[in-house]
């Protein structure tokens, strides 16, 4: 009989076991009999001999090796009946760690795909991505020349690509659609380690300047506009006026993680004999030769680097200069760098949740645990063994536990669609916040250790000695030091709900910082869109000035309208234009460095509210043939131009071909974002640039609610061409706000943390007191007998719970400083040990605490001493 | 009369495989027959006797069935299963290799001491 049998046919086994017992005995008592002995003696000889029938039969059962099980659906169901006798207990139980795991399990759920699970690419791990070291520290995108070098003269990198995104606009088929894409070099996807579904990868032949123009589509886009048709590879589709070749579609599978929102790919086709070869716009990504680590990858660029510089010193020059260092890391790291530390500060806060919620579980059970003492000393008394109990305690902990994980997945489910919702868009792998193997995993292990944890500390304290001292029970004198244990993880709890009321105080004080930094601009009544022009005519540099300057004059004459003016890079939007600046005179300081490029519209000044500082704004007579003239930000006056009048002095910006003359000194507009400090920038008129820049943004100043006047200013650029896609609509206001999403986000979840936490403090401190006081009862009552006021019974109950509160607030304030040290890349003007936000949590919790305090000690005042004493 | 002595641990599991080995027996008859064989030497405690066989047919090294004895009651009579049988022949050969290396020592040291 195997083991299942023998568990599923126990009760058969029973029986049959018993009368084979009987047979043993029966049979020896007739023999003995039969040899002359009385009944009774014989009967009494064999059991003596024997030894007790029952427990013989109970060791032949253990013998089945089914014992355990059995028990623990014994301690199951037992454990079910004793937690459905109290049901507020277990409610209360159940919900708090519901809400721990519950909000655990979202938030791993999120933290997993961004920072732990491995990008879906084979041996990702091999993926790196190159970008160029500053000399402040900081990494800056590469340029086109840095790559070829790189490429060239290196091999540690079985497969190298570089990248920019490329948006071109669709017009094969009736209404035209912008698509987002990227344009890459030929190793792209050797780099990533994935091929075409259908059709070929991108061939290195092509990737010429002038070679042939060839796509490869996703396979979401093949699907929505050419309905899965296999034909298509190999015929040629309409992007820009022009005609490319579909050479390929890529697998459903394929998470191009580099740009999620990219539809489909062209060759890059660069030429280090084209200026834009130079320009700081470039991604550089690498497979790593096998055996080939990144240390040694990192030496070899490096090492290799001088030379680079030297062979195309020339290039370099007109932008920004060459390449101080290179800097090789993870994709993965690269690409979650930017929400690593605001993940891992939310994950750790949602740990501390989870333990208050286990502590304040431990405290019930331990309420509970003393609630029972009578219980288990009766159940030891007849026989129960020490471990029995502990093992009994540890099944209702985990039954707890259980059904807690259970409603916590249901609430986990809720949390990760509120937390998709709320997510800032730069969060990588978006798409990849789900419940799925891994979280469910999760869930389960802290589930069990939870459930593990909670009943362990009762457990014990309840198995310990006092057992007989449990049978007298009822009558307790005093409710002494034995509570200690509750005392302890009350104090715990305030200490943790310490940390984080602070580090949710330091953030909304860093918000509130942030936001009220003056961005250089005037946000409000601004409307902004981006006009992205497509066509063979924009080659032409006057035909493209032209548009924009007659769709600027459409847009200015509508009603609502005061200002209205382009420009090649909106604040705040995530533009990034960097070029190289050289100065004609060297003012005793670097003649070189990286500055923002603004090429503006006469207008801009006016309409973003920048104000001017010296000499004059770019206006309508700065015409393409008139001198060439810029304005520069006043950071880049005071640190370039010490004590120098910068007004009329001369500079290059990126090709030296053009010397721009300095007319005038603006105001400091935050580009990057609010918290970065005021960088280098120059205006330059859009006619005067080097090029017409094909992609501008709109900035529309007007009066009323901005954001209403949008279809109609969509419609007067459409008046001048209908074919020029619109994108990017937005309010210069929620620009600001959006560049502060990920901030706001950690913010959002660190409240409703802090809030979890202080709730869960005080309902600790409540429920400890509260039956601290029902245990005193008759102290009480003997006190207030023996002539006790009132208020002083009030203040008896009242400092016992505040002396916890502050004990705890001093040893949270340990975990605060060191937490806050975890905190800072997220926290912006204020110190990690900014006294106010210290002193404003500490009042609050040790107000909260008095508030949980106060009702049981108006209880405890209220005590009738004759009724207690009666009760006796 | 020698005094009785105590079943070293394990040996029990040995003696109940080998008085099975001679043919279907009940509980009852194996207790008798181990203190007769033993001519009474061996005190069989009864209360481990069962657990006893229960282990050995729950690791399939005996079976049983019920069936009817002389007087006409119904009992658990236990067989050797062919594993059962390996494991006899394997614990006995074990057995006396550790009796005998047991004597040689005791010889040795008698005629140490000479």
């Amino acid at each position: 009989m195997n083991w299942w049998s023998r568990l599923w046919h126990g009760r058969q086994m029973d029986v049959q076991l018993d009368k084979e017992l009987r047979f043993h005995l029966d049979q020896q008592i007739s023999d003995l009999i039969s040899r002359g002995i009385a009944p009774d003696e014989a009967r009494r000889q064999v059991y003596l001999a024997f030894g007790g029938p029952t427990q013989v039969a109970e060791e032949c059962r253990e013998a089945r090796g089914t014992r355990w099980l059995l028990d623990i659906l014994h301690d199951l169901r037992f454990g079910l009946r004793s937690l459905s006798h109290r049901p507020g207990f277990a409610l209360a139980a159940i919900a708090t760690l519901a809400l721990g795991i519950g909000a655990s399990t979202a938030i791993f759920s999120a933290v997993n795909p961004v920072l732990f699970k491995p990008l879906p690419y084979p041996d990702s791990g091999r993926i790196m991505m190159i970008a160029e070291s500053r000399t402040d520290g900081g990494a800056r995108l590469p340029s086109f020349g840095a790559y070829r070098g790189l490429s060239d003269r290196t091999s540690s990198f079985a497969a190298l690509a570089v990248m920019k995104t490329w948006q071109p606009t669709l017009t094969t088929t009736a209404e035209p659609e912008r698509l987002q894409g990227q344009s890459v070099s030929a190793d792209y996807f050797r780099v990533l380690g994935v091929t075409p579904l259908i059709g070929q990868d991108l061939n290195p032949a092509d990737d010429r300047k002038s070679g042939p123009h060839v796509t490869i589509l996703s396979y979401g886009l093949w699907q929505r506009r050419y309905a899965g048709d296999r034909s298509i590879v190999g015929q040629q589709v309409t992007l820009d006026d022009d005609k490319y070749t579909v050479v390929g579609i890529m697998p459903q599978t394929f998470v191009n993680a580099l740009d999620p929102t990219a539809e489909l790919w062209t060759l890059l086709q660069y030429d280090i004999s084209q200026g834009r070869a130079w320009g700081h716009h470039l991604k550089i990504v690498g497979r790593l030769r096998p055996g080939v680590s990144r240390d040694q990858a990192h030496h070899e660029l490096n090492a290799a680097l001088p030379a680079i510089n030297q062979i195309y010193a020339d290039g370099f020059a007109t932008a920004g200069g060459p390449a101080l260092g290179v800097v090789v890391t993870p994709l993965q790291r690269a690409l979650t760098e930017s929400v690593r530390p605001a993940l891992l500060a939310i994950f750790g806060a949602v740990l501390l949740v989870l333990i208050i919620a286990c502590v304040n579980v431990t405290n019930l059970m331990l309420a509970r645990g003393s609630q029972r003492r009578g219980e288990f000393a009766m159940r030891t008394a007849l026989g129960a063994s020490r471990v029995r109990l502990v093992r009994q305690m540890l099944t209702e902990s985990l039954l707890l536990a259980l059904i807690g994980g259970a409603l916590g997945m249901l609430i986990a489910q809720a949390g990760i669609r509120g937390l998709v919702a709320l997510s800032p868009a730069d969060l990588p792998q978006l798409g990849a916040i789900r419940l799925d193997a891994p979280v469910f995993i999760f869930a389960l292990a802290i589930t069990t250790l939870i459930g593990l944890a909670v009943g362990l500390v009762p457990a014990l304290q309840v198995s310990r000695n006092e057992l007989n001292a449990g049978l007298q029970h009822s009558s307790d004198r005093t409710a002494g030091s034995r509570h200690w244990m509750r005392r302890a993880l009350v104090v715990a709890e305030v200490a943790l709900a310490l940390v984080l009321l602070v580090s949710a105080g330091l953030l909304l004080r860093s918000v509130q910082r942030v936001l009220s930094v003056a961005p250089g601009f005037a946000s409000a009544h601004v409307l902004t869109m981006q006009v992205q022009t497509s066509g063979h005519r924009f080659k032409d540099n006057s035909y493209t000035n032209q548009f924009f300057s007659q769709a600027q004059e459409a847009v200015r004459r509508l009603p609502g309208v005061n200002v209205a003016a382009f420009t090649n890079q909106l604040p705040l939007s995530g533009d990034f234009d960097v070029y190289g600046i050289k100065l004609e005179l060297t003012n005793g300081l670097d003649d070189r460095f990286p500055a923002f490029r603004y090429s503006v519209t006469p207008g801009y000044f006016a309409a973003m509210g920048i104000p001017l500082r010296r000499g004059r704004l770019l206006n309508e007579h700065d015409l393409p043939s008139s001198l060439p003239v810029a304005v520069i930000s006043e950071s880049m006056a005071r640190t370039k131009f010490p004590g120098v009048d910068p007004l009329g002095r001369r500079m290059h910006a990126g090709a030296e071909d053009i010397w721009y003359t300095i007319v005038g000194v603006v105001g400091d507009v935050k580009q990057a974002s609010l918290d970065t400090t005021n960088p280098d920038a120059i205006y330059t008129p859009t006619t005067q640039w080097h090029w017409a820049d094909n992609v501008l943004s709109l900035v529309v100043q007007g009066q009323g609610d901005v954001a209403s006047l949008a279809p109609a200013v969509r419609r007067a650029i459409w008046s001048i061409d209908k074919d020029q896609p619109i994108v990017r609509v937005a309010t210069m206001e929620s620009l600001v706000a959006a560049s502060e999403a990920q901030r706001r986000f950690a913010l959002v979840l660190f409240e409703c943390f802090a809030l979890a936490a202080l709730l869960l403090a005080a309902v600790g401190i409540y429920g400890v007191l509260s039956g601290n006081v029902t245990e005193r009862t008759r102290e009480i009552g003997i006190r207030s007998a023996l002539g006790a006021s009132r208020s002083y019974i009030l203040t008896l109950v009242l400092r016992q719970g505040v002396t916890l509160t502050i004990v705890g607030v001093l040893i949270g304030l340990v975990g605060a400083f060191l937490a806050s040290r975890a905190l800072i890349t997220l926290l912006f003007g204020i110190s990690p040990l900014d006294p106010l936000t210290y002193l404003g949590v500490i009042v609050m919790l040790v107000g909260v605490s008095v508030v949980a305090c106060w009702l049981p000690a108006w209880r405890a005042s209220r005590v009738d001493p004759s009724i207690t004493l009666r009760a006796e | 009369m020698p005094s009785k002595s105590v079943l070293p641990q394990g040996t029990l599991d040995l003696l109940i495989l080998k008085v099975v080995a001679l043919g279907p027996i009940h509980g009852y008859a194996i207790a008798q027959r181990l203190q007769q064989v033993s001519r009474d030497a061996v005190q069989v405690p009864q209360g481990s006797l069962y657990p006893a066989l229960h282990r050995l047919e729950n690791r399939g090294l005996l079976a049983a069935d019920w069936k009817a004895t002389e007087t006409g009651r119904e009992a658990k009579f236990y067989r050797l299963t062919r594993k059962g049988r390996s494991q006899l022949e394997t614990e006995t050969e074990s057995w006396q290799r550790l009796t005998e290396s047991v004597a040689l020592v005791l010889r040795l040291s008698e005629g140490g001491a000479e």
